[in-house]
């Protein structure tokens, strides 16, 4: 049921829509922050409204064009994200719609000896589809909850989304363009671009032994549909473990390089110190003595069930839900305090549905007497690397993984 | 004729309570150099970036962030649009 505000906004939208300027009354701050973290930034809660993009629902919208939408909280009660409700990221604004019989994609390169083209009926046909469970999350997720806040997108929690790829295996399409032994980068470029011709196009590489890797896809369904347009039909990279940086949408081009990839969205975009993170993966070719580019996913967790400030009844047990995930190692466990840290217990794990998915959780507390408790949940990964109680710092806002405090009052 | 698909478009949205995302005018806050960023910003992004961004930025960041908009991103801004550009963000979108 639409609320009064939310009529009002419609009202406001279809005034703006037909030629009137923005309202001054127009409803802002719908969207709370993110519970149990820093807040987001006052300009970005005030902007923060939800929209709906054309097939897709009302999503948070951090900017217009180009498009940055992010997921409400609510979605991430599933372990899998919907599609009309999936997480919209462009660096660029000339995003052309595609039509699926139109659409080809070029695999060539210095470092590929048969270069070829494929048309979206044989990328279905020629090769083996292979389905994955994969969490695609926005390496600056979280961003927008940096203390001190640094600029970029300010992302809350919801840059992310779990979905079920289908796809054909990279490895299989590179195999064909007979992949030379010096190919040392598969490169990608999508059909989105810049508005200025001296922007640099967004494209991006990947490790030849990343994009060889068999969970390494050319994906075009999700969730048993066609990509929406908002996330790259009708077909983008996937690569599971690894920020969403490096799945290219609306994929028009598949390079195998034999040198480092000169491109300013690799060589000084989405880098991070060397050193500060527990990462296990690398992009070796890209390293400079300051810093590398992104990889994978830290451990991560998000409680999805509770509010800052709910009443809990005393004698009562309550449930602590959500959501825990990483860069493909797997979630070995996630420890649940309701005491603000000083006691933990281990969460029963809902279904697996492979490594690099979103893994739920539960567990419930039974408040003993009155007064104010924190809830908190930690992940665990199956490498031993757990999520961070003190935010570590890094100039663009990358890998925000600390464990939510929210503070809860049995009555 | 071309008003009608609009105006039950919008009717279909209301009935749903649901807002379409479309860029609206965003009315910066009044002061000089908002013609600049209003000019030169608006190109390329939409102008809720800065409301997004603020009111952490001083002047040095922001000045920093104008900067790599035309460095790192290919902005053809002229310099002294450029100083006005950042003097109007950080008086009216920077650090309180």
């Amino acid at each position: 049921m639409p609320s009064r505000r939310d009529l009002l906004k419609a009202t406001g939208g279809l005034v703006l829509a037909t030629g009137g300027s923005w309202l001054a009354s127009h409803a802002h701050g719908a969207v709370p922050n993110p519970p149990g973290l820093a807040p987001l930034p006052a300009g970005a809660v005030a902007s923060g409204d939800l929209e709906a993009l054309a097939g897709k629902l009302p999503l948070i919208k951090r900017s217009w064009r180009p498009p940055n939408y992010e997921t409400p909280l609510s979605y991430f009660s599933e372990e899998i994200t919907p599609n009309r409700a999936f997480f919209v990221r462009y660096h660029l604004a000339v995003i052309p719609e595609i039509a699926a019989d139109k659409w080809s994609v070029t695999i060539g390169g210095d470092a590929a000896a048969t270069p070829f083209e494929l048309t979206l009926e044989q990328l279905k046909r020629d090769f083996p589809a292979i389905e994955v469970v994969a969490v695609n999350q926005c390496s600056g997720n979280r961003r927008g909850l940096f203390e001190p806040h640094v600029p970029g997108v300010e992302w809350g929690v919801g840059a992310m989304g779990n979905a079920r790829w289908k796809g054909a295996r990279l490895k299989d399409i590179l195999a064909k363009a007979g992949l030379k032994k010096e190919a040392l980068e598969i490169a990608f470029n999508g059909a989105d671009g810049p508005v200025m011709p001296a922007t640099p196009d967004f494209q991006k590489s990947i490790p030849v032994w990343k994009a060889l890797d068999e969970n390494t896809l050319v994906a075009y369904e999700m969730n048993g549909e066609p990509l929406p347009h908002w996330n790259g039909f009708p077909a983008r990279i996937v690569v599971p473990g690894w920020t969403g940086t490096y799945w290219m949408k609306h994929v028009i081009s598949i390079s195998a390089l034999s040198k480092p990839f000169d491109n300013f969205w690799v060589k000084s975009a989405y880098r991070i110190p060397i050193g500060k993170f527990p990462l296990i993966d690398h992009f070796g070719s890209q390293l400079t003595d300051a810093n590398e580019p992104i990889t994978e996913m830290v451990v991560n967790s998000l409680i999805t069930n509770i509010e800052p400030g709910q009443q809990v009844p005393v004698g009562r047990p309550f449930e602590v839900k959500g959501i825990a995930w990483d860069g493909g190692r797997g979630i070995a466990g996630v420890d649940v305090s309701a005491d603000g840290g000083r006691t933990w217990r281990s969460a029963t794990l809902g279904a697996d549905r492979g490594r690099f998915s979103f893994r739920s959780f539960s567990q419930s507390f039974t408040p003993t007497e009155r007064g104010a408790m924190t809830v908190m949940a930690r992940a665990t990964n199956r490498a031993g690397s757990t999520q961070t109680m003190e935010l570590i710092l890094n100039p663009a806002g990358y890998h925000h993984n600390v464990v939510q405090r929210i503070a809860v009052n049995a009555a | 004729m071309k008003r009608l698909p609009l105006m039950l478009l919008l009717a279909a949205a209301l009935a749903a309570g649901v807002v379409l995302a479309q860029e609206r005018r965003l009315e910066l806050k009044d002061g000089p150099g908002r013609d600049k960023v209003e000019a030169n910003c608006a190109s390329c992004h939409s102008l809720d970036y800065i409301l997004g961004n603020s009111p952490f930025m001083n002047r040095g960041v922001w000045e920093a962030e104008v900067t790599k908009m035309i460095k790192a991103y290919g902005a053809p801004i002229a310099d002294a649009d450029a100083k006005e550009i950042a003097d109007y963000l950080a008086k009216n979108y920077g650090q309180p």
